[in-house]
């Protein structure tokens, strides 16, 4: 369980870690810890699985990363998990989630976003990935994305009501 | 963005040192001095190539819930789905996509009952099927973005 000062710790850091040289004391001056306290609750909250990852979000665009594109597959069962843990390793695969089939109009089991520089690129990539992980007897689709009206970033602690979000939909 | 930039933004987007001096140990591995770090992470952020640079929660183990949620929407009526959509304030993310479920969207709520409370709520004031799919397994990536 997480008390009232990991809260607060949670809260403080959720815009960002202060850039200057000792970032872990900048934080506990902050909010009254010191900094062995804090470097020790964030490491619990890693290690717990609260904090996924400790590091830097880009923005797509800015890196050129302009094609955006969701690759759904239809994996057997029993090959999903081998399957997925094999494409996340792809370097270009930025996320990979397996999800529940939505009957026979949406058969797909496995989904992954691939950003690129272009639309061939990715399209490159995926038949790369196909060929090297033998995917080609699966059923699949690619959907690039058209328009985004709405990228919210991370905010877990806003004044109410209270949306979680997330990185890189 | 040079390749001093580059590689910074490739090695801290696979994780941050959780030590005294973890900017130190970063800038020993990159071969650069500390301070030079310090300056050039800042800068990326004033200029917004970085969105961020901090702590991706877990958003299930923060008590909340996320789902990826799909929805097809008639050509003629789509811009106003579409805004309907965009009025939840739950819905964290939502992009147009080439295919008959045209619309993708992620609903981030503070628990995992209001995740249907929402969706029920977009049917209700689009009168259409909301395809629901929570993950049931995420798969780890290291690298998000190679720049």
């Amino acid at each position: 369980m997480i008390d009232q000062q990991d809260l607060q710790l949670l809260k403080t850091i959720q815009h960002g870690l202060p850039i200057t040289s000792r970032p872990y004391a900048e934080i506990g001056k902050q909010i009254g810890l010191n900094e062995t306290e804090v470097i020790e609750r964030i490491a619990l909250f890693m290690q717990t699985g609260l904090i996924k990852r400790l590091g830097v979000i880009v923005k797509h665009q800015r890196l050129g990363y302009t094609a955006n594109a969701m690759v759904v597959f239809d994996i057997p069962d029993h090959r999903v998990s081998e399957v997925g843990e094999s494409i996340s390793k792809a370097r270009f695969v930025n996320l990979c989630y397996q999800r529940p089939r939505q009957g026979k109009q949406w058969p797909y089991n496995l989904y992954c976003m691939i950003h690129g520089k272009s639309r061939e690129k990715v399209c490159q990539q995926l038949q790369q990935l196909i060929k090297s992980r033998d995917l080609d007897p699966y059923d699949r689709e690619i959907l690039f994305s058209k328009q985004c009206f709405k990228q919210r970033g991370a905010l877990y602690f806003t004044p109410s009501p209270s949306p979680l979000s997330v990185a890189n939909g | 963005m040079d390749d001093t930039d580059k590689a910074i933004i490739n090695y801290l987007q696979k994780g941050f040192p959780i030590c005294e001096s973890p900017y130190q140990l970063v800038s020993e591995q990159l071969g650069i001095p500390e301070a030079e770090l310090l300056q050039r992470l800042q800068k990326l952020l004033d200029e917004g190539t970085l969105s961020r640079f901090g702590p991706m929660y877990h958003a299930e183990a923060m008590g909340g819930a996320l789902t990826l949620a799909a929805i097809k929407a008639p050509e003629q009526q789509f811009d106003e789905i579409a805004e309907i959509i965009n009025r939840f304030p739950e819905v964290a993310h939502n992009y147009q996509r080439n295919h008959d479920l045209n619309l993708w969207f992620v609903i981030a709520t503070e628990s995992s009952d209001r995740i249907q409370e929402v969706i029920q709520s977009i049917e209700e004031q689009t009168r259409l099927q909301v395809y629901n799919m929570p993950k049931c397994k995420e798969y780890f990536v290291q690298l998000q973005l190679e720049a």
